[in-house]
């Protein structure tokens, strides 16, 4: 079956400077990832700053155009789609982004959100019908409409604010949304009360999602499958039972050693284990190296002479490590 | 190590608003021991920054310290001059910002950051002292001596926060207040960071008071733990204490909440938000969310008593006379 939205082997590099001094950032690097919409499924993205999490989630948006590889929804590229296709697209598929400040115009009432997407896609027919529609999804993510329509954003508190954005996610039917660091701003009790949001669209909807964040703790809680991402390179992935409880490779061992614990006795201060700083060093070998060789605590000579290709370690679970090169590729 | 290097009673730090004053900070009492660790924790908006800030005396209009003592080995803070507050600061108190990224002068090197603190509070040091100075400080941090001579934008967040912390320590301070120093680092960076301030309160004895909001940062680093809630210090005792055998209600759910990595289950929240600390509600301020509410708590305000050696908790539930 065509996945709905697909990226095949996509690559994306920034390039800045001048004539003199050129830059080249590569934000992602040769990554293919598909999302299914029946059964809908949660993947998550993890990921530090810096690991393109943000950039997959521009791309598969087609808010910008990969530099190699192709993003394909319902198995077209999104450069070819047609002016109907790409209406339909920009309804299947949503996104609630970090910023609940940043997405309002502050000179609109927050029914602007709510309204505008309903009528430029003709979804209700009446004023009230359309009222009707918005009060349903408010009430499905627990807001009460008499008390946040006919608002101005500033008058809501952050987390009313995301909140909105996931009922106008909903608003329009999509069949997948695109969550960027939805919680990442929000006050920690209001936090698992949007995680509980998604979920629903999940299970009540049958939206699927793509939930990226840097906190590895919720992207285990909320997700059916995950890729770990390190520096643009999808490093690990798979069912995220498997890799939460049995990382293999070494950096998802060392991002969920990381977390600090609930439990005192746990010793996580005095581990004599201290990565190296992120140092510009090496840049030069690494297109030709292990991203994460510098840092790595099992790096072997081969690290440094070719880039690891994705082995498989079980059916639903591949690594971009050399440790396992037993494994089929 | 048993005795106290700051007390504090009865501190209250109130913010002037048109409607009111916001009770930020309302009658906390503990005491700082000498080079414990002593964590504070509390929800966004619970007073804690704004206890940390008032124990520099950085609060500004429209905020007031209204009542209390900060005391320091018997000197009353809130007693002295400007000059006497500016001295102390660094030299004795010293403070590691949230926001490392916009505490440090970006167009000034970073030796140069260093050194303006020493000779304000000391003296100048010749070329040579200042550059032994500041590559001994960047090793205690884990940064190489090369980092002095760079600006902030060339530092990684995680390196910009291990400046601020040489910058702490460079006047040797007895008590360092770092307020959530790693917030906005990645967890890999937050280790390291909280790695090498523990080396640091480890090998100079110095007390260090770590404001946040992460139990699990708390759990692997404090000695002590102390709650506050909407202004209040709710419950305080050791660290290993405090998670075997958490009293407040709040600070149980403050435990138990937040999701881990050992099991899937439904996310669950503190229920409620945090109250107005504008109009705070009578009785206990805990009561519209508390699972274990009582009528008394409706009321009665219940104060933070020690109910057996080293545990105080301010909850009608451990009160003495049963209703």
């Amino acid at each position: 079956m065509t996945p709905l939205l697909e990226a095949q082997n996509i690559k994306k590099v920034f390039r800045s400077g001048g004539l003199l001094k050129k830059n080249e950032t590569m934000a992602l690097e040769d990554l293919c990832l598909q999302i299914q919409d029946s059964p809908p499924t949660i993947t998550g993205i993890a990921g530090e700053s810096g690991s393109g999490k943000t950039t997959l989630a521009k791309l598969l948006l087609g808010f910008i155009s990969p530099s190699e590889g192709k993003v394909k929804y319902n198995g077209k590229e999104l450069e070819k789609l047609t002016k109907n296709e790409r209406m339909l697209f920009r309804r299947d598929v949503q996104a609630v982004f970090q910023d609940p400040f940043e997405v309002y115009n502050p000179f609109h009432k927050i029914d602007h959100v709510l309204t505008t997407p309903l009528a430029k896609y003709h979804l209700a027919g009446s004023k009230t019908e359309m009222r009707q529609m918005i009060e349903n999804a408010l009430e499905v993510i627990g807001l009460q409409p008499g008390e946040t329509l006919g608002r101005y954003p500033h008058q809501l508190s952050g987390g009313q604010r995301q909140r909105i954005m996931v009922a106008r996610a909903i608003l329009i039917k999509p069949r997948i949304i695109l969550a960027d660091e939805p919680v990442s701003m929000v006050d920690a009790s209001i936090r698992a009360t949007i995680l509980q949001n998604l979920l629903t669209l999940k299970k009540e909807f049958k939206i699927s999602l793509l939930y990226i964040s840097h906190d590895l703790t919720t992207t285990y809680q909320i997700s059916d499958n995950i890729l770990v991402l390190y520096k643009g390179s999808l490093v690990e992935a798979g069912d995220v039972e498997t890799v939460i409880k049995k990382p293999q490779h070494p950096y998802t061992r060392l991002l969920i050693s990381s977390i600090p614990n609930r439990v005192p006795e746990k010793k996580w201060m005095h581990e004599d284990f201290l990565p190296a700083d992120q140092s510009s060093e090496n840049k030069k070998n690494m297109k030709t190296a292990c991203k994460f060789v510098d840092r790595c605590p099992h790096a072997m000579a081969i690290c440094r002479q070719k880039i690891p290709p994705l082995y498989h370690t079980s059916p639903a679970h591949t690594v971009r490590c050399f440790l396992y090169e037993g494994a089929g590729e | 190590m048993n005795t106290a290097i700051l007390r504090v009673s009865n501190l209250r730090v109130y913010y002037d608003t048109l409607a009111g004053p916001v009770k930020a900070v309302d009658g906390v009492s503990f005491d700082l021991m000498n080079g414990e660790r002593f964590g504070l924790v509390g929800e966004s908006g619970s007073g804690k920054s704004t206890l940390a800030h008032a124990l520099l005396l950085l609060i500004k209009p429209p905020g007031r310290i209204m009542d209390g003592q900060i005391l320091l080995s018997d000197q009353n803070l809130l007693n002295l001059s400007r000059e006497e507050i500016r001295r102390l600061r660094l030299k004795t108190i010293a403070l590691i910002p949230q926001e490392s990224m916009n505490s440090l002068n970006p167009v000034e090197r970073i030796k140069d950051q260093i050194l303006d603190g020493v000779a304000d509070h000391s003296r100048k040091l010749s070329a040579k002292e200042a550059r032994d100075f500041i590559r001994e400080l960047l090793d205690r941090v884990q940064l190489k001596p090369e980092v002095a001579d760079l600006f902030p934008h060339e530092l990684s967040g995680g390196m910009k926060q291990r400046i601020c912390l040489a910058i702490a320590i460079s006047l040797r301070p007895s008590i360092i207040i770092a307020d959530e120093p790693t917030s906005a680092l990645d967890v890999v960076v937050q280790r390291q960071v909280m790695i090498a301030l523990g080396r640091m309160q480890e090998s100079m004895g110095v007390s260090v008071l770590l404001v946040g909001h992460d139990m699990g940062l708390m759990a692997q680093f404090a000695d002590r733990l102390g709650v506050m809630y909407a202004g209040k210090l709710v419950e305080l005792d050791t660290v290993a204490n405090m998670f075997k055998n958490a009293l407040h209600p709040y600070t149980q759910l403050l435990i138990e909440c937040p999701p881990t990595l050992q099991e899937k289950r439904e996310f669950k929240g503190i229920p409620g938000i945090p109250p107005q600390l504008l109009n705070p509600p009578s009785g206990c301020i805990f009561h519209s969310r508390c699972p274990k509410v009582k009528k008394r708590c409706l009321t009665e305000v219940p104060n933070l008593k020690e109910i057996y050696p080293g545990r105080w908790v301010a909850c009608h539930l451990y009160s003495e006379e049963k209703i």
